[in-house]
């Protein structure tokens, strides 16, 4: 990184700024009156819709390029997990484990 | 005073909630703090990049874009992309979020990605007391880990190596999971999904997860209020 300390102060504070104009645009700008009915079953869905993109980007993709790897084995192993209904903070640690061990093997 | 209750209830409940979350961001923020040193931050710029702009998605791909060079107008429109997503849950909120534009802009900066979730009822609308407690142990974490992190810093290497980026896809697969049970959550899963991961090779890093947020259209037209909640 070619930053001076004090350029890097000047990101920092632009993206502080960034980051809460886009967390107060919503609230701000839409909250105080009754959205139409027709958007509650939009607002509902997206929860689902944005989680599932989280997920599949972060264990998909790198980048630009779609790409599978140990961390794709060990959120996957731990998805199962959860579906056997296993607590939660175990899936995590087997997710951890299982992704560490297969990166120290290949 | 009922409303005032039930308030306090949901935000002892949203503190207890937090907590497998707050380890999670406490493991994200200490390795965002071990990168950012060995990027050239100082530890004190480190920990203060995590108190103000508390967001992890935003923080590691401006950082990821200075460290391959990139210079300052892409870190900044990375993090803006990245970060994007918090102008639909935003809107998604503001119906829930009571008083004038001023506090409502300074709540919502309370939504994290597992506290807007969790807070979600699934009717479209949210549990305020949920969102605001479930944030609270999560932001403590968040900047707690970054000191650890950035003190700890060169002694730890390369963190990709502990399994560490494993940690935040599980547990937003536990809260996907909870979402799953209507049929309309598995039609919106699948195609935000399908979204994201076909415009990978072709758009920025956080454009495809902004862009999923069209997928909850096919919520146009369901009803998901079968009480008389709404």
């Amino acid at each position: 990184m070619t930053l001076g300390e004090g350029q890097l102060w000047l990101v920092i504070g632009a993206l502080a700024l960034i980051t809460a104009a886009l967390k107060a645009a919503g609230p701000a700008l839409v909250g105080g009156r009754d959205l139409p009915r027709w958007a509650n079953g939009v607002i509902a869905a997206m929860a689902p819709a944005l989680l599932a993109a989280l997920v599949a980007t972060a264990v998909l993709s790198d980048g630009d390029r779609w790409s599978a790897g140990a961390d794709t084995v060990g959120v996957g192993v731990a998805a199962a997990l959860l579906l056997l209904r296993v607590p939660l903070v175990v899936c995590a640690g087997v997710a951890v484990v299982v992704t560490a061990v297969l990166r120290a093997l290949f | 005073m009922e409303e005032a209750d039930a308030y306090r209830t949901a935000f002892r409940r949203g503190l207890r909630l937090g907590l497998p979350y707050a380890t999670v961001s406490g493991v994200l923020s200490l390795s965002f703090g071990v990168v950012a040193v060995q990027a050239g931050f100082t530890v004190l710029q480190a920990v203060v990049t995590s108190a103000l702009v508390f967001a992890g998605s935003a923080q590691f791909a401006a950082l990821s874009v200075l460290t391959a060079g990139g210079g300052v107008p892409a870190a900044l429109g990375a993090a803006t992309l990245m970060h994007s997503r918090f102008l639909a849950m935003g809107i998604a909120v503001a119906p829930s979020i009571p008083g004038g534009p001023l506090r409502r802009a300074v709540e919502g900066q309370a939504m994290v990605d597992s506290s807007w979730a969790l807070a979600n009822r699934g009717d479209g609308t949210f549990d305020r007391g949920l969102l605001l407690g479930t944030t609270v142990p999560q932001y403590v974490a968040w900047v707690i880990g970054s000191i650890v992190g950035a003190l700890a810093g060169d002694l730890l290497g390369d963190i990709e190596r502990y399994g560490l980026d494993a940690l935040f896809p599980t547990f937003f697969v536990g809260i996907l999971l909870a979402e799953l049970g209507r049929p309309r959550g598995r039609v919106a899963a699948a195609l935000g999904a399908a979204i994201a991961l076909a415009l990978v090779p072709f758009t920025p890093p956080g454009v495809p997860v902004l862009a999923a947020a069209v997928a909850a259209l096919v919520g146009l037209g369901a009803d998901p209020t079968p009480t008389e909640a709404a």
